[in-house]
């Protein structure tokens, strides 16, 4: 459970890797134990573009 | 239904405390006699003589070569809870004998195993090993806590109470106003709380213990193993000093707080307190400092939870609360706890 930086929000992310933010830890552990329902995924970050690899 | 979870180890005792003298102390409402036989070893056994109930630990009951005596009627027992003597009579009935109780010396502590002695594995103690290890060097005491041991849990997994309850000691501005992360390991039942300051005032429990005297880099890591043992691992060092990418961390000061948290009974507990730290290390001075400190600092907790016990008792049934960010640990450790107890956790509100 992470406190979200400069907000009063808590960010729960279960084992499965779905995360979602409360702002009531009551909740947010009631929804962490109900695994798996309303578990869904985590939207993956998108992916940079890598940078092209220099030749030394 | 009891809150106190059986089949567990629970911290009875410092080590130093048993010696080959007779040693009586409560564990989740058992009252069990200790002493040190003339093999080093410590043993538990109930505290009732199984004759009349008479308390083994009181006098007359006198230990006369590892064998207890009763001072009511001269039952006599081995170490291994055998009775081997009865008033007036030859047969010693078979079943005359003390439950005894499978305990573990370890890291300073004495461990007692309550519940199924079959059920008892020393290999799942949890360690503190600062509290023995040569590079450190601890201080250690136990305060009687007039509140049920679940208050106290719910202390410890929250250090933003420091800012005002132990304000002037170990508490600061910071660490109320600094966001917690919290971790459970679910198969390991442990849960962490960590709360890392980058820049936090030095409160005088460890600037008189270290000598910096300027801000501070203040790390907050707990690690909780219910039900008994809780550590939390301080790291202070100078403001932007941090650990070399290696792990290694010589230029911080590294201070090993560690708890026990035993039931006595369901409305008392036994607080054990142990700090270790690896700096100053033959400093007689730091160490009596640290001791007081850390001593008044227990103390200011037994004091409103005292207090707070009294309340809720009197409220017992539905009492509501109010949980908020910084209770995300606390609420974590009561999930476990009832999980471990077998029964369900008072529901809380927000």
């Amino acid at each position: 459970m992470h406190w979200v930086p400069g907000s009063d929000r808590l960010r729960a992310v279960c084992h499965c890797s779905a995360a979602r933010d409360f702002e009531d830890p009551v909740a947010l552990w009631d929804w962490l134990l109900a695994h798996p329902s309303g578990h869904r995924p985590a939207v993956p970050e998108p992916t940079p573009v890598p940078a092209a690899a220099g030749v030394s | 239904m009891t809150s106190i979870p059986r089949d567990q180890w629970y911290v009875a005792a410092y080590g130093r405390e048993i010696g080959p003298a007779l040693f009586s102390r409560t564990v989740c409402g058992e009252s069990i006699l200790f002493w040190r036989t003339a093999s080093g070893r410590v043993t538990a056994v109930a505290d009732r003589c199984v004759h009349r109930r008479f308390p083994l630990s009181e006098l007359p009951t006198r230990l006369v070569d590892d064998q207890v005596v009763c001072g009511y009627h001269g039952f006599t027992y081995g170490a291994d809870g055998r009775c081997v003597a009865v008033p007036g009579q030859t047969r010693v009935p078979r079943t005359a004998r003390l439950s005894t109780y499978p305990v573990v010396e370890q890291d300073s502590f004495v461990w007692v195993w309550i519940g199924d002695p079959v059920l008892a594995d020393g290999t799942t103690i949890p360690r503190a090993p600062w509290l023995t290890a040569p590079d450190y060097t601890t201080v250690s005491g136990m305060e009687p806590l007039a509140a049920r041991f679940g208050l106290l849990v719910d202390n410890l997994l929250d250090l933003s109470h420091e800012t005002y309850l132990h304000g002037g000691y170990i508490g600061t501005p910071e660490v109320a106003s600094t966001p917690i992360t919290t971790e459970v390991d679910e198969a390991a039942g442990i849960v962490y709380v960590s709360r890392r300051m980058a820049d936090a005032a030095c409160p005088p429990f460890y600037s008189r213990s270290t000598g910096l005297t300027g801000r501070i880099t203040r790390w907050q890591d707990i690690e909780y193993a219910p039900p008994c043992l809780y550590k939390l691992h301080s790291r202070i060092a100078p403001v932007g000093c941090l650990p070399d990418p290696d792990g290694t961390d010589l230029d911080a000061f590294h201070v090993e707080v560690v708890y026990a948290i035993t039931p006595e009974t369901e409305h008392t507990t036994h607080d054990f307190w142990a700090v270790a730290r690896d700096f100053a290390l033959d400093d007689e001075e730091v160490s009596a400092f640290l001791a007081e400190s850390n001593r008044t600092v227990v103390l200011q907790d037994v004091a409103a939870l005292d207090v707070l016990e009294r309340v809720v008792a009197s409220e017992e049934d539905g009492y509501q609360e109010l949980s908020i960010n910084i209770d995300t640990g606390g609420l974590a450790a009561r999930r476990i706890l009832a999980r471990l107890a077998g029964g369900r956790v008072h529901q809380v509100t927000s």
